[in-house]
């Protein structure tokens, strides 16, 4: 019998560590799409709560914490990290597994926001964008998915094919920062 | 020279510097203009057209004439302006422009041909014969013109680009933007300050006038530390605010390192921010404007606020014995601050008879400066009055014709500004740009305190709110101004010093009826150099209105657009340059294909190896025709999770794929794949693909790589806009899962060998899909081939895409197969006439490929009716065959065209072209795609095949688009 050996989307890229700032690849868990179908938000909500203790969030917004985390994804497509998805929630919402797919990296320390004002072109500040907001939006050149875990910590997501060029970006932004502070 | 007692500079840490390979010593605080000035450099630079000698003609980014070239080797950067220029240690400039010396230059022979060079002179002179414009005169000029040099070589210098936020930026740091950020920042707005400047203050650097009783530079001090001390204000010096753009977005370009020697520590040389604001205080002050008189251009001849610049805030008289040529009252504070400094003032003249007095200096009132004289500097000036003309020795003029508010910004969206009698000058119209408040002096408030006041009301106009800050007591002199543009009488008087542009220019442009102050720009070049007019424009359309008889509102001025100030180009396109340009997708063996040996080629963003070279091979044909002999004749394998991936789910998901498919997907059984065709709405073909069916309300899609984007976005279109009521949803799952083919006749064979459930051809037929295991992981397997072969797709999750990858190559070499790349793909899919996008080009329809039999006739598809236009079914139309060629030559290229053989190749006669080429190493020929018309009514014809551009020529034949297997017996194993 063969053994498939995993490679995660950063390895041997992170962690990256520049002066106070750090990015690491971050492991979200099972990630799954869900969508729910035709007038199913409310019960796919409700089903979310029972089973894994989140509810579906508002545009734009992220709830949850390392176990169990839920993004905003886009229209109509929330993403659920951290468990497997209960299959019942195949009745109200179309599930689709996404573990595979993203390049998941956590950028902190003081001046992280410094760093994503050279790569995302919304606003970021604290007032604006602050714990459990996320956004999908451009990174550099990509489309992704922006999150605030927290003060001075961000979750972002590009393609999982595009890791080398989220890890150059962030590097070229995060060493800019660090010579400039 | 230097001036004790005065300036702002630190004396007590010298600096030292080169220009022109001369050592001078400046101080930290100095500008390289200033340092020059105290150094009594008085040439620095030759102007664009007639060489004419250059000197500093200001203290700030306006500057026309010091123009310097910084650095040296790769990183040189020319036309910096010696007044924005910081000092810094080891600082090296070189005047520029001149040849073979600033102080000895041969082009100056220009000059002495000006009567012959006047405006319009490009276009009256060199139009005969017909024949020099591209051979000779283009050549000559275009060497001869140009500011400043670029090295030649690739720019190593970092540059950064971001994005900013705030509720209130405010543009200048005078006296107007410094109130206006106090007001707001004590009232809790998240401010953003810019200033161009190294230092903010504005005028109030330059200036010896007092703010609440303190010298203005103090005040700005004080005001600066409560400014930094608050949180929700972000000062941001050297930030040149360059355009207003819609919906409150500002551009700006940060110097961030010009002022240091340090190139290579990480930081940027530059930053270009883009700024999103609620609201905008325009504070961008004014423009002293010139007087034009007779060599008004030699060094000397400098703007009189440029003067008390110098002066008050670097510690710098210009000049020994000075002079003042004014029509205003503000100028003369320029003799009041010289003769406190102790500097020599030689007479001030003022245009007005009933100026008033200046205690202690010699008044011409109602006086006029005719004419400059010296060669490389200033030495004397002609003064008339009362109808005798004067000799005055002076080494420095200071002129002031009055000030024009910086209105650029304002004019930005389209905006015009105003004609305001009062000051003579235009203002900004209110509104101009939404959201923008124009305060200041950039307002047409020339007084300190107007300027205090208005910084205030800008915040509250600005915002909608009501701020309490008491404004302190400050100089409220009125503006005493009479209207003087140009000095009556012979020889050249100077408007634009960067272009050589004369009041006899404007002049001639009217006469030759381009009354137009556009027309007047262009005819003259006035207006069109690195300062954009800044010096020059408001005198130039004075000057127009008074030779075309209009009044100056009637006239207009030109069009202000973005940048305000210069930006380089490797600023606006920082971040996109080497890597940054587009992103890289890498397959999950993108690794181990390279270690492999595999050259890559884009596809798309996507890199995927080209072949995978064996020792001993010379060409990639070589390694190639391997690569296809596995296919054929063992089995090879080849990543495939490029191709899109579409998740698609739902109780409409059936119904959706039989409206965006030409052909039936409702009927498809759980555990199969179908091979579709989707067209765009006009009825072309958008793209092909399979599609597998997982359960009744469960499909996946594939699309070309090419296209996976485009048909995402395509269902995005249908599902939102055309079918909102259908219950379906669907993601990309591109990226989830890696994909590869396995092909060939031993592909079975070697998927036996790592798969936990072997399969045979009963449980898994041709176009059969479903789950699978490999050690553990699940799987999915389809059978599908595009190469003709018994071959399978078989993906895992990409966690585990490189193992998969490796295990199946390591097999596949086993079974003297092998890895192969898109060069043997395309070989495999050409002899077998399966299409690619070089086929689908956006003008061809299911009839052109052949494939109308896939229109179903019992239900609609998007694009089905658009593809019955009579033209679109023309049996005439170029229609897709194959090609074997039959002439002497063999080789057949993709992009030649084919003519009828009796007939020349000229496009009249055109018949189609060759669109895809392979050379199959079974068949032991070329093979080849392409369109020709009337299609498979041609089979069996002779064609003349030519390719213009690579000069190959041949004659083929009109055969099959199967060229191998053509009964297809292989792919069913």
């Amino acid at each position: 019998m063969v053994e498939l050996i995993a490679k995660s989307a950063c390895a041997g890229l992170l962690p990256l560590k520049i002066g106070g700032l750090l990015a690491a690849e971050k492991d979200l868990g099972v990630l799954t799409a869900i969508m729910p179908f035709i007038g199913q938000d409310k019960a796919a909500s409700d089903m979310l709560k029972a089973v894994h203790g989140v509810t579906l969030p508002e545009a734009g917004r992220v709830i949850g914490d390392d176990d169990t985390r839920i993004i905003w994804f886009g229209r109509g497509q929330v993403l659920l990290a951290g468990p497997t998805p209960s299959t019942d929630l195949a009745q109200v919402a179309a599930l689709s597994d996404q573990s595979d797919a993203w390049c998941c990296v956590e950028l902190s320390g003081a001046g992280a926001v410094d760093v994503l004002a050279r790569l995302v072109p919304i606003d970021l500040r604290a007032s604006a964008f602050p714990k459990g907001h996320t956004a999908r939006s451009m990174i550099g050149h990509m489309n992704g998915s922006v999150s605030c875990l927290g003060s001075d910590r961000f979750l972002m997501m590009v393609f999982r094919s595009m890791a080398g060029t989220l890890v150059h970006e962030l590097a070229e932004a995060m060493e800019t920062v660090v010579a400039r502070t | 020279m230097r001036v004790q007692g005065k300036g702002l500079i630190d004396r007590s840490r010298p600096i030292g510097f080169r220009f022109d390979g001369h050592r001078y010593e400046g101080f930290v605080g100095d500008t390289l203009a200033s340092a020059l000035l105290a150094n009594d450099v008085k040439l620095v630079g030759r102007s664009f057209k007639y060489h004419r000698p250059r000197g500093i003609y200001s203290a700030g980014s306006e500057e026309p004439n010091a123009l310097v070239t910084v650095g040296r080797g790769a990183g040189a950067e020319p036309n910096i302006r010696a007044t924005v220029q910081e000092l810094y240690s080891g600082l090296e400039a070189r005047a520029q422009n001149a040849w073979p010396s600033v102080g000895f230059d041969l082009m100056a022979i220009n000059d002495l041909a000006a009567p012959f060079l006047g405006a319009g002179f490009y276009y009256k002179t060199f139009m005969w014969p017909k024949a020099f414009w591209e051979k000779l005169y283009e050549p000559v000029i275009r060497h001869a013109a140009g500011l400043g040099a670029l090295s030649g070589q690739a720019n190593p210098d970092k540059y950064d680009r971001g994005f900013l936020f705030c509720d209130l930026l405010i543009i200048g740091a005078g006296p107007t933007g410094l109130m206006a950020a106090l007001a707001a920042g004590r009232a809790g707005v998240d401010v953003i300050l810019a200033d161009e400047d190294c230092r903010m203050g504005g005028r109030l650097l330059a200036e010896t006038k007092e703010i609440d009783g303190k010298p203005g530079f103090v005040w700005v001090d004080e005001v600066l530390a409560e400014l930094d001390s608050l949180p929700n204000v972000r000062r941001m010096v050297r930030t040149t605010v360059t355009g207003a753009y819609d919906s409150g977005m500002f551009g700006a370009l940060e110097r961030v390192m010009h002022h240091t020697a340090q190139r290579d520590g990480g930081a940027p040389l530059e930053t270009f921010w883009r700024i999103a604001t609620k609201g905008a205080v325009l504070a961008a002050g004014a423009l002293e404007r010139s007087i034009a008189f007779r060599n008004n251009d030699r060094p000397g001849v400098m703007q009189a606020g440029a003067v008390r610049a110098y002066l008050n805030r670097w510690g710098v008289s210009p000049g020994k014995t000075m002079t003042v040529f004014a029509n205003n009252d503000g100028a003369h504070q320029t003799a009041r601050d010289l003769l406190d400094a102790g500097v020599h003032v030689a007479a001030v003249i003022d245009s007005r008879p009933d100026a008033p007095d200046i205690e202690g200096v010699q008044m011409i009132k109602g006086g006029l400066v005719k004419a400059a004289s010296g060669g490389k500097q200033l030495e004397a000036i002609s003064v008339i009055h009362n109808g005798t003309t004067e000799q005055i020795a002076t080494d420095c003029l200071a002129v002031s014709g009055g000030w024009n508010p910086t209105v650029h910004l304002t004019c930005h969206l389209n905006g015009r500004p105003q004609w305001s009698e009062d000051i003579a000058s235009f203002v900004p119209k209110m509104g101009a740009v939404p959201g923008m408040i124009a305060a200041g002096s950039c307002n047409g408030e020339m007084s300190t305190a107007q300027c205090l006041a208005d910084g205030v009301k800008a915040v509250e106009c600005a915002l909608g709110i009501t701020v309490k800050v008491d404004v302190p007591a400050a100089e409220d002199d009125p503006y005493r101004m009479r209207p003087l543009w140009a000095v009556p009488g012979k020889g050249r008087a100077w408007l634009d010093f960067q272009n050589d542009v004369s009041v006899k220019d404007i002049t001639q442009a009217a006469t030759e009826n381009f009354s137009s102050v556009e027309h007047m720009k262009r005819y003259t070049t006035q207006g069109m150099a690195t300062d954009q007019g800044k010096n020059s424009n408001m005198q130039a359309l004075a000057l127009l209105a008074d030779a075309t008889g209009r009044g100056i509102p009637e006239t207009g001025t030109t069009t202000f657009r973005p940048p305000y100030s210069p930006v380089a180009l490797a600023a606006l396109g920082a971040g996109a340059q080497g890597k940054g340009f587009a992103p890289e997708r890498k397959t999950t063996s993108h690794v181990f294909s390279e270690k492999m040996g595999a050259p890559m080629i884009a596809v798309g963003l996507w890199y995927r190896p080209s072949y995978f070279p064996k020792a001993g091979e010379k060409t990639w044909r070589e390694s190639c025709d391997r690569e296809v002999g596995y296919i054929r004749h063992s089995v090879g394998i080849c990543d495939v999770s490029t191709l899109g991936k579409i998740d698609i789910q739902g109780p409409d998901a059936a119904a959706l794929l039989d409206f965006v498919y030409t052909n039936m997907f409702s009927t498809l059984k759980v555990g199969r794949v179908r091979y579709g065709l989707m067209l765009r709405e006009d009825g072309f073909v958008m793209d092909d693909g399979t599609t597998a069916r997982l359960s009744d309300t469960h499909f996946v899609m594939t699309t070309t790589t090419a296209a996976a984007g485009d048909v995402m976005r395509h269902l995005e279109f249908v599902t939102q806009c055309l079918r909102p009521d259908w219950d379906v949803r669907f993601t990309s799952v591109t990226e989830q899962w890696a994909q590869f083919a396995v092909a060939g006749p031993e592909s079975r064979a070697l998927l036996n060998g790592i798969l936990d459930a072997p399969i045979d051809a009963e449980s898994v037929p041709f176009m059969a899909c479903g789950p699978v295991s490999i050690g553990g992981v699940k799987g999915r397997l389809f059978r599908i081939s595009f190469s003709g072969e018994h071959a399978y797709e078989i993906a895992v999750p990409s966690r585990f895409g490189e193992s998969l990858f490796e295990t199946l190559v390591a097999r596949a070499d086993a079974m003297e197969g092998g890895a192969y790349g898109m060069e043997a793909l395309n070989v495999a899919r050409v002899e077998k006439g399966f299409i690619t996008h070089s086929e689908i080009s956006g003008r061809v329809t299911a009839f052109d490929l052949g494939m109308e039999r896939m229109l179903s006739a019992k239900k609609d598809c998007i694009g089905k009716t658009l593809s019955w236009r009579a033209g679109l079914t023309d049996p005439d139309r170029e229609r897709m065959m194959g090609f074997k060629a039959v002439g002497a030559a063999k080789m057949l290229t993709a992009g030649a065209h084919l003519y009828p053989e009796d007939q020349d190749a000229h496009r009249v006669h055109d018949q189609g072209h060759i669109t895809s080429v392979a050379w199959s190493p079974d068949l032991e020929r070329y093979v080849a795609l392409g369109m020709v018309r009337g299609g498979s009514a041609r089979l069996g014809e002779r064609l003349r095949m030519v390719d213009g551009v690579r000069g190959i020529e041949t004659h083929v034949e009109v055969v099959d688009p199967v060229q191998f297997d053509p009964e297809g017996g292989r792919v069913r194993g």
